[in-house]
């Protein structure tokens, strides 16, 4: 027996991956794993540097002659700009406490998704140009020096972090690798290296205000045809107005709810609420985008989407904003809105109309988030609510990155969720709440080319899921962001089939007893009510 | 069902825990030393679900063949091997070769009982040939992802805005 050759050597199968360093494993840019390069007319619509065609996997990426200099100027720039970084460049003790936090880690298996790896790539660089040690002992304290190699592995893997700070929940230190990321990108940024899924989307809504580039007239009819809809099914005809001065509340929803399946059935939710209710509200069609594709771009873009809001409802003369369902913007709103384009004085405090509710938590950025908006009316017992609407559905929710981990929302979807459903289930603990897996498409990696690597950083998210799917036979994800409701789609296609995505006010809608309504026999989607007999 | 793997199957089944243990490892050593660490280490379902799916796979495979279960039997345990490798970053022969593993796991573990004529070689090559079939099953399963992946991209395309547009007469 000795002597037969094993199967391994039979199909000589070269399955040991290469044992270099990771500082010496240059990147390989193979499809399905990288996003396209940004197109020149993009980059200069937004007067961003080095417009060029180029793309990835190219040797030459076409740097500028001086690219060198202008990386480290930036670093040192940033370094004096944000505390934050300089001290996530020297604190960090390589615990590994978040080293297999990280679901692209999980998922690809790749060590340089582990966030500590991430975190180094960009440290290395630091360590060699700004400490002294890193100057004179080089390699041996983790120092490297800063070649088009480390540029190229710069653009793979911060391309391949979604920002959605799981890692940081666990660091003993609360160091953020989503904020490393964030500055690596506004540096690779400056060599005109950034993704075009991203910087097209910026240019679109530099310009009409919307990521998807839909223009004022577009965007109108789109609604127009969502009342139709919601016509059919309820019997009921919404008028929402747009651009209207001195209405009492801006509301500004993600594009993606206007423009895509399945978004548009939670903005049909939303403008069935806001009917009911009579609310004294507009949408706007220069401020028709809550995301902000800016974040994942660089700070200055991020507040320049940003201030269109703020603009808008001084324009407008409304008391206070609120804000549907998306997930990175509430990330702006939270953290950065407030300092970056506020203090919004020209507005007040907000108050819902209806409850009287003073809502504190907003007292500074005037801004509120539907959910907290709906679950404070439910308290107060201001909606009729048919949960047996949704009895065909069987749901788990999926908390969104952002609205988790850089807002606490926790409570408030469960809150309506149960209000609205009698069949709700939550996936295993350490998959939800401050520790839920990102849906691997986040900050700006929702695109087609990337499909394969959003397989791999999706799936401990769909896996949960499945658990659930098979355990109770969940068949709605449900989530309150635009982007989840975009990338979980094929997530699901690919790791769970039979489960469909679905905003949480797409739950409110189809239970929502509207006045005068005809009796529904179908749900948002048109599906039949009450009907178990086709889960798929 | 019979098993027609006659006394192979005694030792199969006495030998279980170690032949899957080692089973296991080769299969973790397909992954950076950092990643295979990890996927041994962490037994949560949740946390680790590849090693998760990994270990469950190949309980199901070997109790399948120990029990001598029909080829549809065998579907769901393949594919929580492979559906993720057919997104990692493997060729497709690297993929597939997991299942082939098996193989010299087997040879390795009974070397002394296959030598010392314990058991027979009809009885291994029985075995064997049992393996190959489920190694090409699970090449099946792999194409089925990739294509599958094929056609989540183009839905992904075409699905999105295009849809709406179209039906407001936007795009014609
Ligand atoms: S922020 Fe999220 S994607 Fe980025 S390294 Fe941390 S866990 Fe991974
Ligand atoms: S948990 Fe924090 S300190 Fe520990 S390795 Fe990760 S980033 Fe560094």
């Amino acid at each position: 027996m000795a002597s037969t050759p094993k199967p391994e050597e039979i199909l000589k199968i070269n399955y040991k991956p290469p044992r270099t360093r990771w500082m010496d494993t240059p990147v390989e840019f193979k499809p399905g794993t990288f996003c396209y390069g940004a197109k020149p007319d993009n980059l200069k619509g937004l007067g961003l540097p080095n417009p060029r065609e180029w793309s990835p996997a190219d040797e030459d990426w076409k740097l500028p002659e001086n690219w060198k200099e202008i990386l480290l100027e930036g670093l040192r720039e940033r370094l004096d700009r944000f505390r934050s970084l300089r001290v996530f460049m020297d604190i960090c003790v390589r615990c590994g406490a978040c080293a297999d936090k990280c679901h692209f880690f999980i998922g690809s298996g790749d060590p340089k998704n582990m966030p500590v790896l991430r975190a180094e790539l960009l440290r290395s660089v630091y360590r060699k140009e700004f400490t002294t040690a890193g100057k004179i002992l080089g390699k041996i304290v983790g120092a490297r020096e800063l070649t088009e190699d480390v540029v190229k592995e710069w653009f793979y893997y911060f391309f391949q972090c979604t920002e959605c700070r799981r890692c940081s929940v666990f660091c003993p230190y609360g160091i953020d690798t989503a904020e490393l990321t964030i500055i690596a990108r506004e540096l690779l940024v400056l060599l005109g290296c950034h993704i075009d899924w991203v910087v097209a989307s910026v240019n679109n809504c530099n310009r009409t205000g919307n990521h998807v580039g839909i223009q004022p007239h577009a965007f109108y009819d789109t609604v127009d045809m969502l009342c139709d809809d919601i016509e059919d099914i309820t019997g009921i005809r919404i008028e929402p107005t747009f651009n209207r001065k001195g209405a009492e509340i801006l509301f500004i929803a993600p594009s993606g709810d206007v423009f895509g399946d399945p978004g548009i059935y939670t903005f049909m939710g939303y403008l069935m609420l806001f009917h009911e209710l009579g609310l004294d509200y507009t949408l706007s069609t220069y401020a028709s985008e809550g995301g902000n594709f800016g974040l994942f771009t660089s700070h200055d873009m991020m507040k320049k989407l940003n201030a269109k809001m703020y603009h808008e409802a001084e324009r407008l003369g409304v008391k206070w904003i609120l804000g549907g369902e998306c997930g990175h913007m509430w990330r702006v709103i939270n953290q950065y809105m407030d300092t970056m384009n506020g203090p919004a004085d020209f507005l007040e405090e907000p108050v819902s109309p209806i409850t009287g509710t003073k809502f504190e938590n907003a007292k500074s950025t005037k801004m509120v988030h539907i959910t907290e908006f709906t679950a404070d009316l439910i308290r107060h017992n201001k909606l009729k609510l048919d949960k047996s609407r949704n009895d065909h559905l069987k749901v788990t929710f999926h908390d969104s990155c952002n609205p988790a981990r850089a807002m606490g929302l926790f409570e408030e979807p469960r809150y309506i969720i149960n209000n609205v459903c009698n069949n709700f289930y939550e996936m295993p603990e350490n998959t939800i709440r401050e520790k839920t897996f990102c849906c691997g498409s986040g900050s700006g990696l929702n695109n087609d080319e990337f499909m394969e690597m959003r397989m791999r950083g999706g799936f401990p998210r769909a896996n949960a899921v499945k658990h659930v799917h098979e355990k109770y036979g969940v068949n709605v994800l449900s989530c309150v962001c635009a982007l989840d409701r975009a990338a979980f789609p094929p997530l699901m296609h690919y790791w769970v089939p039979g489960v469909e995505v679905s905003g949480v006010h797409e739950l409110v809608g189809n239970a929502l007893v509207m006045k005068g309504e005809k009796e529904r026999e179908e749900d948002l989607r048109g599906e039949p009510l009450g009907g178990m007999e086709d889960d798929e | 069902m019979d098993t027609a793997l006659g006394n192979l199957e005694k030792y199969l089944s006495q030998n279980k825990k170690t032949i899957l243990e080692k089973w296991y490892d080769l299969i973790l050593k397909t992954y950076p030393e950092e990643t295979a660490r990890f996927l041994r280490r962490n037994k949560d379902q949740f946390e680790n679900p590849v090693g998760h799916d990994i270990r469950e796979g190949i309980q199901g495979i070997y109790d399948g063949i120990l029990q001598g279960s029909g080829d549809e039997k065998f579907y769901p345990f393949l594919d929580k091997i492979v559906r993720i490798r057919a997104v990692q970053d493997f060729s497709p022969s690297q993929a597939v070769a997991v299942i082939f593993f098996l193989k010299q796991v087997v040879r390795e573990e009974l070397e002394e009982e296959i030598t010392g004529g314990k058991i027979n070689l009809t009885e291994l090559l029985v075995f064997e040939s049992r393996v190959d079939k489920l190694a090409l099953i699970t090449f099946d399963i792999f194409m089925e992802c990739r294509e599958k992946l094929a056609e989540i991209r183009i839905n992904e395309v075409k699905n999105r805005t295009y849809k709406l547009l179209q039906k407001a007469n936007m795009i014609v």
